[in-house]
């Protein structure tokens, strides 16, 4: 798998360029700014690009400015942000640009090293990966809502958990539930929040994604 | 000769301000002078049965507004610049009874009012015949002179009288309007006690943003020292302690190992809360504009947002308006039962000027140790306005002013 990498702070960097390598992923290429990071990503087209949000020269949104530059030049071109915080409004931004291919996540994940390299893989196959904060930020902002309101806890739960981008068996296993209790919770989400329920996990975690996020 | 007849126009055109503004003067110490302090006079006995409440604040700030116009006058029309006297308006002023009640004490309290008003007295006749008098000069003067030439060449000996009015018309009048405005000012200006007692409470203000900042940086301090800093010393024991047992208990270093990782994980938590309250990320990231457009995403209710800046106020004014703005939106979302907010944020000359409202209950009242007080002092440590209107039944609307200039936009 071929990673373009966008990280400025040279720890982080040669950090995050060893944990790949050991997980069989190559690193074409790892810059440090943003107008490099943006010219990476079109010329290598990676499997999966891995960017911080905050880079060089202005050290404030750069590399967020370049994945989706990026992306709406080579459309559905995957990419996993990290940051050491999380918005709603990058995330608004993030998921307007196109769909699928897309990862959002703290930094502070990177510690959990399986789960990451996992989110990675997710993203690189077209799928999401939301950190559970910016999920948590956008159900806080719908929670008024009367669809919303109408969901058990457990239905919540599981909402959340479908919105991070985890499959089916994912939730079940983080639940302790059956697979099967799991398409049950799902089936009623959706008629509660009047949401086309169809085809796989992906096209259902964006139409909950989407929902989230109108 | 062209010279000359320019300075002539010039002349007879500064002549023809200076009477004017004589004439204003003298109009304005009769009307409306004479009948606020007649009205002040007659209102405040009527203060003892109770009527007075509404009549006295009215015709005192009447006389007030009269005080302050001649303050502007001294200073643009003969760069005399008299200071303003009066007293902070009190906090907390309500709209029923007892605001008018505090309005009155407020009012009656302070020696300045006392002073505009015997000003407003003496200012009638001294004001109708210093006022007069450069017009009656120029007036007199010419009309004498030309009768004296034209209708009676053989009277010359009222001659020297018409020119010598025409000559205080023209060249004294200045000197005379000058001469009222330092009149104005024996009355009008602050006395001594109160430049010192408005001194104090700029110190008092002043010291107030220092003990508030220097109670952030101990909190700041705290934090890291018992957050952070707490679990980066577990951190660092978990991991040596899994060194040791490494070879010998592979099961026990795996345990430590994973104590190790959510600690990081809890310190990366705390820092990252401890920033936002300090600096919010979005805010350097995106500037004022954007951050409050971050913030505007992240509320459970609409927040329609009208915006126009054309670049970016000093960092320490954008940190104070971004916090006012969330401080005032969280209020919204906590006590209004609002089902809609806005936001306008834009640019005046000098001053940056944020409006925040609801559709919501009303009734907010800045309280000590509330969040709108946080605001204003947050907003006074940059020589900023509040104002709060908040009807009970709604709806409230905040507004902020922070002078500042603007720097280019980022392009």
């Amino acid at each position: 798998m071929r990673v373009v990498l966008g990280e400025d702070l040279t720890l982080l960097r040669d950090g995050l360029i060893r944990l790949l390598t050991a997980y069989d992923m190559e690193v074409v290429e790892a810059v440090d700014n943003g107008p490099e990071l943006l010219r990476a990503l079109v010329t290598h087209r990676p499997d999966v690009a891995v960017v911080d949000v905050r880079l060089p020269p202005t050290f404030t949104d750069e590399g967020l400015n370049a994945a989706i530059e990026a992306r709406s030049q080579v459309p559905g071109l995957p990419v996993l942000v990290l940051s050491q915080h999380v918005e709603p409004l990058y995330a608004r931004e993030l998921l307007s640009g196109g769909i699928g291919g897309l990862g959002y996540l703290l930094k502070d994940r990177v510690s959990d090293v399986r789960r990451f390299i996992e989110a990675v893989r997710i993203v690189a196959g077209g799928g999401t990966a939301m950190d559970p904060e910016v999920i948590s930020l956008l159900m806080a902002r719908r929670a008024r809502d009367e669809p919303l309101r109408r969901l058990t806890p457990r239905e919540r739960e599981v909402l959340a958990l479908m919105a991070e981008g985890r499959t089916n068996a994912g939730i079940a296993t983080r639940l302790v539930v059956t697979e099967k209790a799991v398409s049950k919770h799902i089936n009623n989400i959706f008629n509660k929040l009047d949401l086309y329920p169809g085809g796989d996990d992906n096209r259902r975690v964006l139409a909950v994604l989407a929902y989230l996020n109108a | 000769m062209s010279d000359g007849a320019s300075g002539v126009r010039r002349l007879a055109r500064l002549t023809l301000r200076t009477c004017a503004r004589g004439l204003a003067i003298a109009v304005l110490s009769v009307v409306p002078g004479i009948p606020l302090f007649f009205v002040s006079l007659v209102s405040l006995p009527l203060l003892a049965v109770g009527v007075g409440v509404v009549p006295v604040p009215m015709s005192l700030l009447g006389v007030r507004r009269r005080a302050s116009q001649q303050r502007r006058f001294a200073l643009e029309w003969s760069g005399v610049s008299i200071a303003t006297p009066y007293r902070p308006r009190p906090d907390e002023v309500s709209n029923g009874l007892i605001g008018r009640l505090q309005r009155c004490k407020w009012l009656l309290t302070d020696p300045a009012t006392w002073r505009d008003l015997l000003w407003t007295l003496v200012n009638a006749p001294v004001g109708i015949a210093l006022g007069a008098l450069p017009a009656f000069g120029v007036v007199a003067g010419a009309v004498g002179l030309l009768s004296g030439v034209w209708l009676h060449p053989g009277h010359l000996g009222e001659l020297p009288l018409f020119l010598g009015l025409l000559l205080v018309g023209v060249l004294a009048g200045p000197l005379v309007l000058k001469t009222y405005a330092q009149f104005s000012a024996l009355l009008l200006a602050p006395t001594r006690e109160e430049m010192a007692a408005s001194l104090d409470r700029l110190n008092e203000s002043r010291s107030q943003v220092v003990d508030a900042s220097a109670a952030e940086l101990r909190r700041i301090e705290r934090d890291l020292h018992d957050g952070a800093q707490a679990r980066l010393v577990s951190l660092g024991m978990s991991i040596g302690l899994a060194e040791q047992v490494v070879r010998d208990n592979p099961d026990l270093a795996l345990k430590l190992l994973a104590e190790a990782r959510a600690s990081s994980g809890q310190a990366l938590s705390d820092l990252r809360h401890l920033i936002r309250g300090i600096h919010p990320p979005v805010l350097a990231e995106r500037g004022l504009d954007g951050a409050v457009r971050a913030l505007a995403v992240s509320l459970p209710l609409p927040v329609e947002l009208r915006i126009e800046l054309e670049g970016r106020p000093p960092a320490p004014v954008e940190s104070a308006a971004y916090f006012a703005i969330a401080e005032v939106l969280a209020n919204v979302v906590k006590h209004s039962a609002a089902r809609s907010a806005w936001v306008q944020l834009a640019y005046e000359p000098g001053r940056l000027v944020a409006i925040v409202g609801d559709d919501g209950t009303g009734g907010a009242i800045p309280r000590a140790g509330g969040g709108l007080r946080g605001i204003e002092r947050r907003v006074a440590a940059f020589d900023g306005l509040i104002a709060v209107t908040s009807p009970v039944g709604g709806p409230t609307v905040v507004t902020m002013e922070l002078p500042c200039a603007l720097s280019l936009a980022r392009t």
